[in-house]
């Protein structure tokens, strides 16, 4: 999955869709997640860095990934 | 009486004398107030500027930083022999060299008076007539079907017995339009024919009851130039709508379809001067037209703000200089509208009320 190329995202964890005019914020993690998107990262990268980061269960965590990928999709984040 | 200058910006240092209407910036504001910030912004000239107003509590007219001296005019329904005979009078104090109208319900008016304006030495930059009408409540299906542009189904009633059957056609929810403003979301009958009744008593016949559409609330302000080109395009998204449905809050969006989109519809008309595209984006990425406003909107200056200053463009053209369309503007401007409390004095309110000038 791949940021749009034209989404504007901040370290605070703000991201603006310039295409709806929507903006959204998110939290650490998010941000950190969308950082990733935004290099490009493949699934198993994101899961890896922050399961090695943080004191999470691998498959809470992909569980948690998947809901808010869907959500970035819904709100036409991602590609 | 008539002013001689063919062109005011080359006179030895005189400002350009423009007229404007629609100074009630009240909660369903009209555009005057916002079409004489973004002029007096531009630096290109030096500007007096002649409030239009209607009634003496247009707080416009109160606002003197920005209108240098208001008189009050007929209102439309007067005609046009009663406003060009007011319109006369203040030529001869002011020597007026450009109106810009901003009310839907006074464009046919100053349409029909163009010629005799430009006579004395007043430019105007509006439409032709058939190009006003064409995009008309009433005509706007048809128009948008001869230009393959999507626009909601929608019927012209004349008597409210009629509602029922256009209702089975159209199904609930329907709109319930009036043919100049208000707009009223029905999902039955019973309150489709109270809508009829209100509508119909304010703004009178015809009622436009229109399929309803559901999705995301674009604008788009364009300023055409009456040869097919559109010399700017600015899409904005509504951020906070009130409960009459105007923008409260907008943001200038990046959206390449609202452009051509826009582009097109001044194409088609060749369209002369400012309008609003007001655009309903359905979830399955369908840009349907739901109006076109024949002027510029309330919220114009945000187009200055981003960096296409459209009501001075607007004057350029219509003092007869060719303007280059604007290419680039700023994504991500936001407009907040807020409400003050302007103080003026008795006196004020006593010489507009009574002598007609302020």
């Amino acid at each position: 999955m791949k940021l749009k190329k034209n989404i504007a995202t901040s370290e605070e964890g703000f991201i603006f869709n310039p295409g709806t005019g929507d903006s959204f914020s998110t939290n650490t993690i998010g941000t950190e997640i969308i950082s990733m998107l935004k290099d490009e990262k493949p699934h198993q990268f994101i899961i890896g860095t922050i399961c090695t980061k943080y004191d999470v269960d691998q498959n809470q965590f992909e569980i948690d990934l998947d809901d808010y990928l869907s959500q970035l999709k819904d709100y036409t984040i991602l590609e | 009486m008539g002013n001689q200058l063919n062109n005011p910006r080359e006179s030895s240092g005189r400002k350009i004398v423009i007229a404007v209407t629609a100074l009630n910036a009240i909660d369903s504001p009209g555009p005057g107030v916002a079409v004489i910030r973004a002029i007096r912004e531009c630096p290109d000239f030096e500007v007096r500027i002649i409030g239009l107003a209607y009634e003496s509590l247009e707080p416009g007219l109160y606002m003197q930083d920005l209108v240098d001296k208001t008189y009050q005019i007929p209102y439309p329904s007067s005609g046009t022999d009663t406003l060009w005979g007011r319109l006369m009078h203040i030529h001869e104090i002011e020597h007026i060299d450009l109106i810009i109208p901003n009310f839907d319900a006074e464009l046919f008016n100053f349409i029909k008076l163009r010629d005799k304006l430009k006579e004395v030495g007043i430019s105007t930059f509006l439409p032709e007539l058939d190009q006003f009408e064409s995009r008309d409540k009433i005509k706007l299906y048809e128009f948008g079907k001869k230009h393959k542009l999507t626009i909601p189904k929608d019927k012209i009633l004349y008597q409210v017995k009629d509602l029922a059957e256009t209702a089975e056609h159209l199904g609930y929810p329907l709109v319930v339009k009036g043919k100049f403003y208000d707009a009223v979301i029905a999902n039955t009958l019973e309150q489709a024919q109270k809508a009829f009744y209100k509508i119909q008593a304010k703004w009178g016949l015809p009622i436009i009851v229109q399929e309803f559409i559901n999705g995301t609330e674009i604008n788009i302000a364009a300023l055409g130039d009456g040869e097919g080109n559109a010399i700017s395009v600015i899409p904005m998204r509504k951020l906070y709508i009130t409960d009459k449905g105007k923008a409260w809050a907008g943001i200038t969006i990046d959206d390449d379809s609202f452009i051509e989109l826009a582009r097109k519809f001044v194409h088609v008309t060749k369209w002369r001067g400012g309008c609003e595209l007001e655009i309903m984006l359905t979830a399955d990425g369908k840009s349907y037209i739901m109006e076109v406003n024949p002027r510029f909107p309330a919220w114009i200056y945000l187009t200055a703000a981003a960096g296409q200053n459209q009501p001075a463009a607007l004057v350029k053209m219509a003092l007869g200089e060719k303007v280059t369309p604007f290419k680039e503007y700023e994504i991500g401007k936001i407009f907040i509208r807020y409400s003050w409390d302007l103080i003026t004095d008795i006196r004020q309110f006593q010489k507009i009320s009574g002598t007609g000038e302020l």
